[in-house]
């Protein structure tokens, strides 16, 4: 098929960005989108042209490196597929495509399609996380998990960290992907003694990174593992139930 | 040197890694000094759940505002017996008008909080995305109410100004005659542009209140799998209703149904 | 000539067998006694030593962590831009342990029994004994951080069985189990972040392992984004830095895995051992075209529910549906009735490969056999099925456009896992001291096969429950020694190597790109050094590579500068290394003249093809020594005893 590409480059994080045109005569329906930026690039490097820079990795969907604007959408058209498994078949013979890199305040661009996305790794250190130093654990019978308790941890757990929820979201919030995080560990019987101060810490984490969520569910709808927004729900819940019940704790230490 | 994040030395960063750099690793862990209900309205989340708060304050206003109001089809003295009955409320335990000043009073801090935090938060949600996106969204979600809901939210906020004026303090209305509330209003709905601001309000309102009567579920954290659709269905209800109900009356009265 | 003369001109010798320093005593209570025997830091020195880990992927994420959480200063280099992107991410099937919650018969005995006997003898038999016997420990520690293990509705872990066993010791989080357990490890690093005992550097990349006096004191890295050098210096070097299997180019490892940090700590003295030992994974998307990037996987544990067969008629176009049953050659239940469609991967990789070599693959070219559903959605419902499956169902179908729940899978063996790695003792230090190399980096444990789900296990046991436990005995006599200053003279030597390489590629100004190199070692390795190797395809590799690596030097193009990012750059030294490398991984299968586990010489088999070993000359782990590029290496012999698992042949029959 032939496709055009119209790309973003921009050649450090505080150069200034434009987009530019390429012509791709020849590519396969069969191909990832990921393998086209790769065949873009040796056609640039042929061309004495310095190739895109982006994130991938795993190329299976599980790593979250991957990481593009594709047509104004976050990893493209296909629902709850990220960029790597996204297939070219997807796209009508003859079209542009234009790729863009994520843009938040948080993501800053570090060149062409790849942005620092370390915020959210903040947001685990700020409280993503069960205080188990290694060694210290019971044998893992003696904690009961109810299936439906630990499918829908799972169900949360599943989030790649890839940031598409910020990209797509209006509001560039990662409520999403916090709301994920929390859930699976909150949802846990082993999560709950940290329970409160986790929610607290990384909403306020959260916060001083991103923007809020006034709940357009643009993020699920981008997300490659398809988390579902009611963990957002869960998240404010919890939030509110932390602030009375972190105050219930604090005061009975006097 | 590798946190990008951290790095105060990089001449002229753009403001897009400024924000993130404002507040660097490690994470403090956060202070708990202040009262915890300040703290709580410090925080987006709870700036969230102020506004589903008041939102539902709001929203219980203007349905019971509106059934009162409907009492305009019953005629003169239906809607003035209503208005003096709202003044009423609560005698002989309380004096006169003094349940309808509490009532403005919680109606008045509901707007001032819903306002402030709205403000608040779409000045945090444009800090949140210094560089917008070059090429055009493909909004998949998002809707038209949901991204509009800082100017419908202004739409109606005005209206209420110009509303009072109109048909409480009556300076907007040529004809307003303290007391007469079926009178004022006939009068105000009859000239057209007055007519059109109403109608456009409350279709402002309507959008408003399709997409707050859904956010406030889960920005309060009402959730259940089982019960999530039907909170679709009361948003399109209510908002549907409200919009009709409040539409119609200045729509009968120009169009000289209603006299 | 013979083929074993011709090649020894190739490689010289060591004298002195290579000493495994395995404590005494018998196998049960080796590990015991030796954490009781080794010295201990107390816990207030601790914090006066400072190890540098390279690599966030299970191993190194979990020792990083269970470092810190001692108290130690830990330095931790990724070039991953987060720790929880790395390769480990991807894994799907499970973790074993010897848990025996089934009681269907495990012990501690028996995963260590079958692990023994899954590598084909080439393991050291205590190094495995104290895997299995930590394995149970792993499943505690990962289910108390909130890993969220599939479940039984009583609220019990879930089991399931995996290729090679036939007990159900496999623990799983969906598909996903790689990525629970890594986000487990990586939970806890980085609540040691946050604490400030693990001090974290994202992008940035190991490019040099600094000696002084010739113990590891510290690595040079450059910064990804910045393009800066610069060097940390520590009182131990711990490498997780994952496995080679890229050197083949097509695998279905992360894009960005790589071989040189072990490479570079090999030219600087460390053995490289088992090079040859490579995995091919039986169940992959089969190919379908040349500019194909990347090999999927699709997990084993497809295998418990699906029946692998072909047509029996050779160069059947008809589509699966349409060939009765009467027609269908089950090939994988026919020759090994014990373990059927669940036989290790080498033997089912083979025996697939076997099927399409003979005309008898399916697919639109002819590469593939079938993974077929059909039975257990029958027995199951479609619904069970789903459920265990539904991730990778949802893969498959999104790569091929195929739903297996109709059509049968197509699945060909890829590379997947290498075996090989660097030395190390029973304490998990390499050859050179201060040096410690954690998870499929080494080459410990796997032997010359690995069985499915112990590569997690085998990272996490490195990490969590090894390395804390032995670092401590080779750190207690340093104590009060500060760490080799990074100013030192040793620093600014491998700085200068560093900087003059990167200077190299950018001013070399050919005419192919890194991509186009690496394809074609890909092409040269796999070819010749893949499922089946002979003298032939083994002296044609060797031929074949130094003139590619000189090309490569003259001719490679790398545009851009150092000062920004700049993937291709990262590429070259990566591709470099592993020019280097498949000369080696080559060298050391023509040396190995037996087939065992993943390596399989077409001069050794029986007569129904299977592998056939060479205990009597090739018990050892060959470790290899640098001496140059292009000069022959050192071969250093590590005898390898069997006293509690019987050396047999490999029957699964
Ligand atoms: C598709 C797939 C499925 C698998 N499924 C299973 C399974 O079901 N069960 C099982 O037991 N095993 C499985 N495996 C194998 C298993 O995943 C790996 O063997 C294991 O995760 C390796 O972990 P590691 O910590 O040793 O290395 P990796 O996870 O590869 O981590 C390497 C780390 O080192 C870093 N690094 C490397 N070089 C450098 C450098 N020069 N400088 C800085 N950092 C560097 C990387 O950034 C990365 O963080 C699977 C493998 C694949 C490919
Ligand atoms: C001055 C006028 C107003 C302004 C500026 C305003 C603004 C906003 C904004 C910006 C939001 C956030 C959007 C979101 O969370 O999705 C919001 C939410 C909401 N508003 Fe208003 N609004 C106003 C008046 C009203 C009125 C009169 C009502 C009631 C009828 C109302 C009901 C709601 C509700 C229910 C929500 C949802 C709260 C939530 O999601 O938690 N608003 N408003
Ligand atoms: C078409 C629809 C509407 C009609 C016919 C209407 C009519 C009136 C009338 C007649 C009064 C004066 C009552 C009195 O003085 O006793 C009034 C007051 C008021 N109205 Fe409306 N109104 C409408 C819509 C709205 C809407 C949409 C809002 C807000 C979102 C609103 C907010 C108010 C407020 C705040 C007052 C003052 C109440 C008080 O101080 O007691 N109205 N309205
Ligand atoms: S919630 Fe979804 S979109 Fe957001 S980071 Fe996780 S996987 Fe990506
Ligand atoms: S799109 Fe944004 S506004 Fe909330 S629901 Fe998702 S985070
Ligand atoms: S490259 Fe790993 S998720 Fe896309």
């Amino acid at each position: 098929m032939h496709l055009k590409l119209r790309v973003w480059r921009q050649a450090g994080p505080t150069a200034t960005g434009a987009f530019e045109s390429y012509d791709m005569p020849e590519v396969s329906a069969e191909m990832s989108f990921l393998e086209l930026i790769d065949e873009l690039n040796e056609k640039l490097i042929e061309a004495n042209k310095e190739p895109v820079a982006f994130d991938h990795d795993c190329r299976e969907g599980i790593c979250g490196s991957c990481s593009m604007m594709i047509n104004g959408q976050a990893h493209g058209p296909s629902r709850g597929t990220a960029t790597c498994q996204l297939f070219l078949r997807k796209f009508v013979d003859g079209s542009e495509i234009t790729v863009e890199p994520w843009r938040a305040g948080a993501f800053p661009v570090i060149r062409d399609l790849s942005t620092d996305r370390t915020a959210l790794d903040h947001i685990i250190e700020s409280g993503g996380f069960i205080s188990a130093p290694t060694g210290s654990a019971p044998d893992a019978n003696l904690i009961l998990v109810p299936k439906e308790v630990a499918d829908a941890a799972m169900d949360a757990a599943a989030c790649i960290g890839c940031g598409a929820c910020v990209a797509a979201c209006p509001n560039s919030a990662a409520q999403l992907f916090t709301a994920a995080k929390v859930a699976h560990l909150n949802l846990l019987p082993q999560g709950q003694p940290e329970r409160w101060n986790r929610v607290q810490n990384m909403v306020d984490t959260m916060e001083s990174y991103f923007g809020s969520c006034t709940n357009h569910g643009e993020c699920e709808k981008a997300c490659p593992k398809e988390i579902s927004i009611d963990f957002i729900a869960l998240l404010n819940k919890d939030y509110l139930k932390a602030q009375w019940k972190n105050r219930k704790l604090e005061s009975q230490r006097g | 040197m590798p946190e990008l994040t951290t790095e105060d030395d990089r001449a002229g960063a753009d403001d897009a890694s400024r924000l993130a750099r404002e507040v660097g690793p490690p994470v403090p862990p956060s202070p708990r000094d202040k009262p915890f209900l300040v703290r709580f309205y410090g925080s987006a989340v709870g700036k969230k759940s102020v506004m589903a708060l008041t939102g539902i304050m709001l929203l219980g206003f203007v349905l019971v505002h509106m059934i009162g109001n409907l009492k305009i089809y019953l005629g003169a003295s239906h809607l003035n017996e209503y208005g003096e009955w709202l003044r009423m409320i609560g005698e002989p335990a309380l004096p006169r008008t003094v349940f309808l000043w509490l009532l403005r009073i919680g109606l008045i801090g509901a707007f001032a909080f819903h306002i402030h935090s709205a403000y608040s938060l779409t000045r945090m949600n444009q800090r949140a995305r210094p560089v917008k996106y070059q090429s055009h969204r493909e909004y998949v979600a998002a809707n038209f109410a949901s991204r509009t809901m800082r100017w419908t939210g202004i739409i109606v906020g005005l209206f209420i100004i110009f509303h009072l004026a109109d048909l409480t303090w009556g300076f907007a209305n040529p004809d307003f005659v303290r007391g007469s509330v079926y009178a004022n209003a006939i009068h105000s709905f009859s000239r057209v542009p007055v007519a059109i601001i109403y109608i456009v309000a409350n279709i402002a309102l309507g959008i408003h209140i399709f997409h707050g009567s859904w956010s406030m579920f889960q920005s309060l954290g009402l959730n259940n799998p089982r019960f999530n659709i039907w909170r679709r269905y009361f948003a399109v209800g209510f908002a549907a209703l409200i919009t009709v109900g409040n539409v119609s009356m200045p729509l009968m009265v120009v169009t000289g149904v209603v006299k | 000539m013979s083929p074993r003369s011709n090649i020894s001109a190739r490689f010289d010798t060591a004298p002195d067998p290579l000493d495994g320093r395995v404590p005494p005593g018998p196998i049960d209570s080796k590990w015991t006694d030796h954490k009781f025997d080794m010295r201990l830091v107390n816990p207030a020195n601790k914090r006066k030593f400072e190890i540098i880990v390279v690599g966030s992927g299970l191993a190194g994420a979990s020792a990083a962590a269970s470092l810190g959480e001692l108290g130690y200063k830990v330095t931790l280099l990724t070039f991953h831009d987060s720790p929880r992107r790395a390769h480990s991410i991807a894994a799907q099937g499970g973790i074993n342990a010897a848990k025996n919650y089934k009681n269907d018969g495990d012990s501690v005995h028996r995963l260590f029994y079958d692990t023994v006997k899954g590598g084909d003898y080439r393991s050291r038999e205590a190094n495995v004994h104290r895997l299995a016997e930590v394995s149970v420990d792993i499943i505690d520690q990962c289910a108390a951080q909130g890993v969220p293990f599939a479940r039984e509705y009583g609220g019990l872990l879930d089991n399931r069985s995996f290729g090679g066993a036939q007990v159900s010791r496999t623990f799983y989080a969906r598909g996903q189990t790689g990525q629970q357990l890594l986000l487990g490890a990586y939970s806890a690093l980085m609540r040691q972040v946050h604490l400030g005992s693990v001090k974290l550097y994202r992008r940035t990349e190991m490019l040099e392992l600094v000696l002084h006096d010739g113990r590891a004191t510290g690595v040079v890295a450059r910064d990804l984004v910045t393009g800066e050098i610069r060097s940390f210096s520590g009182h131990a070097v711990v490498l997780a830095t994952g496995g080679y299997g890229n050197v083949f180019y097509l695998s279905t490892n992360a894009k960005a895995s790589n071989a040189s940090a072990t490479w570079r700590a090999h030219r600087k003295g460390a053995l490289f051992a088992n090079p040859c030992f490579t995995q091919i994974h039986p169940t992959c998307i089969p190919a379908s075209d040349e500019f194909q990037s990347k090999l999927t996987l699709m997990s084993e544990s497809l295998r418990n529910d699906g029946r692998v067969w072909v047509p029996k008629e050779l160069d059947d176009t008809r589509t699966a549906d349409l060939v009765p049953e009467s027609e269908r050659d089950y090939f994988l239940e026919r020759r090994y009735p014990a373990f059927g469609n669940l036989v290790p991967r080498d033997v089912a990789s083979r025996a697939i490969k076997r099927e399409v070599d003979a005309g008898r693959g399916v697919g639109p070219i002819k590469n593939g056999v079938y993974l077929d559903f059909a039975e257990s959605i029958e027995r199951l419902g479609p619904k069970a099925v789903e459920e265990r499956y539904s991730n990778l169902f949802e893969m498959y179908e999104r790569i091929t456009d195929e739903n297996p729940q109709n059509t049968p899978m197509r699945i060909y063996p890829a590379v997947h896992y290498t075996m090989g790695g660097l030395w190390v003792d029973y304490d998990l230090m390499s050859n050179l001291p201060g040096l410690f190399v954690l998870g499929e980096a080494n080459f410990s444990d796997h032997g010359a096969n690995r069985l499915g789900a112990s590569a997690l296990m085998q990272g996490l046991a490195d990490g969590y429950f090894v390395l804390p436990y032995t670092i401590g005995n080779y750190l207690a006599p340093l104590l009060g020694a500060a760490p080799v200053s990074t100013d030192d003279t040793v620093f600014a030597e491998a700085e200068s190597t560093v900087r003059d390489e990167i200077k190299r590629y950018l001013s070399t100004n050919g005419t192919h790109s890194v991509d186009w190199f690496h394809r074609e070692l890909g092409k040269i390795v796999w070819d010749n050094c893949g499922m089946a190797r002979s003298t032939e395809t083994l002296e044609k590799a060797l031929t074949e590579i130094p003139p590619l690596r000189e090309q490569f030097h003259n001719d490679v193009k790398v545009l851009g500068d150092n000062e920004s990012m700049n993937q291709s750059l990262e590429k070259a030294g990566r591709v470099s290394d592993f020019l280097e490398f498949g000369e080696l991984m080559c060298l050391d299968a023509l040396h190995r003249e037996e087939s065992c586990g993943g390596h399989f010489r077409v001069e050794h088999q029986t007569e129904d093809g299977e592998a056939l070993r060479d205990d009597e000359n090739f018990a050892y782990a060959g470790a290899w020594e640098f001496n140059g590029v292009g000069a022959p290496p050192t071969l250093h012999k590590e005898p390898l005893e069997f006293e509690n698992v019987h050396l047999a042949q490999r029957s699964y029959k």
